[in-house]
């Protein structure tokens, strides 16, 4: 599984919804995130790719879209799934 | 062991209304209510002072006391207008309780909750406490630059309670209070400016925390979170009530709020919601009231009551 499919998902069992977004898609636009499910797919993206988000790094549009996730998440160095 | 004797509350006159907000801050009325459970906030006027509006719930609070001797005053604000003095003394005084000592506490939103543990813990030496919340935050939290995801939160209001060692009222069993400075940048008012929030970062210390505090004192006291009668928390968003409500498997019915017609009132929240509650709530001897708050500092802690 892709890390983008891995972030899809996360971002599906988050939003309790059937089918992901597409990668480049607002998450919030689309009704997927708000900002208590963010929250939550931080958590998820922590334990997912084993990974601590600071604080300081918590603004939504770094969190925007898949693609967005996935560009922060390369920024963050060697991950699991990379 | 002390206990709550009464509560009180004092809201301003005006209300600011999503509609009214909406069209200052260039967003949706609807956007405002789904966010944050708040359809309007109450403002005070401009010559009401943080303790103009401590004084007037504590009015409240003593109007059905038969005269209770107060032993200490403490007065919790984070939106006091001056470094120094705090509104503690100035409360007292207009009260015409001048020499009767006055500690502030300089707490925003988890101010009244570290007050009320305070006060239960030096009613035995001290008397009968007076525990004052009172805040202006509209000022503040609409100040330039304007962030209209803060602006949209607070309201102006205060709380007050009497903590004596009288056998009466509901028995304060147990608290926890936390600290962590590590997130102070998340959420701060600064001597002038805006309120500035990292509204992620508080979300998700709260959501963590609120929990795990009210499990705290829950398990010291081996009380499971189905059984207790009511959750009154700091009434900061509907959405984090909900969140804390679901966390604790306990039902969403018992966590009492007012979030929707008083907005967020920072340490004033908690206590005005316990007077509204206490006006409407009584319960069997044994019954159990959890209170949480959680806010700027980060401070967070749980206290657990018991109707006698």
């Amino acid at each position: 599984m892709s890390k983008q499919d891995k972030i899809a998902e996360i971002v599906k069992r988050v939003s309790k919804k059937p089918a992901a977004p597409d990668p480049e898609e607002s998450l919030f636009d689309s009704g997927y995130l708000d900002s208590f499910a963010l929250t939550d797919m931080v958590t998820e993206l922590e334990h997912e790719f084993g990974l601590k988000i600071p604080d300081s790094d918590l603004n939504p549009r770094r969190f925007e879209s898949i693609a967005r996730i996935e560009r922060y998440l390369d920024s963050k160095g060697n991950l699991a799934g990379a | 062991m002390a206990s709550f004797l009464s509560f009180g509350r004092y809201l301003p006159e005006r209300i600011l209304g999503n509609d009214e907000l909406s069209r200052t801050l260039g967003c949706d009325p609807e956007w405002i209510l789904q966010a944050t459970g708040i359809e309007e906030r109450r403002i005070a006027g401009p010559a009401e002072t943080v303790a103009d509006l401590g004084v007037q719930a504590a009015q409240d609070c003593l109007r059905n006391q038969r005269s209770p001797k107060i032993g200490l005053i403490i007065a919790a604000s984070g939106s006091s207008e001056r470094r120094f003095p705090g509104p503690a003394a100035e409360i007292g005084h207009k009260l015409g309780l001048s020499g009767v000592p006055a500690i502030d506490l300089p707490l925003a939103s988890a101010g009244s909750l570290f007050a009320i543990s305070l006060a239960a813990h030096l009613a035995p030496a001290c008397g009968t406490v007076l525990v004052v919340a009172a805040e202006k935050m509209s000022g503040p939290a609409a100040a330039a630059p304007v962030d209209r995801n803060t602006a949209i939160l607070f309201g102006d209001g205060a709380g007050a309670c009497l903590i004596s060692t009288e056998s009466a009222g509901l028995q304060i069993l147990d608290s926890a209070l936390h600290s962590d400075g590590a997130n102070t940048a998340a959420l701060h008012l600064e001597l002038s400016g805006p309120v500035q929030m990292n509204g992620m970062a508080v979300i998700r210390h709260a959501t963590r925390r609120l929990p795990e505090v009210i499990l705290e004192v829950l398990e010291r006291n081996q009380v499971r979170a189905a059984d207790v009668s009511a959750f009154v928390m700091h009434q900061a968003n509907q959405n984090l009530i909900d969140r804390v409500a679901r966390t604790l498997d306990a039902p969403s019915g018992r966590f009492y709020s007012n979030i929707r017609r008083y907005g967020n009132t920072s340490s004033a929240s908690m206590l005005i919601a316990a007077a509204e509650w206490r006006e409407q709530a009584q319960f069997p001897a044994g019954d159990t009231v959890c209170f949480a708050t959680f806010g700027a500092g980060f401070h967070w802690g749980a206290l657990l009551a018991r109707e006698r």
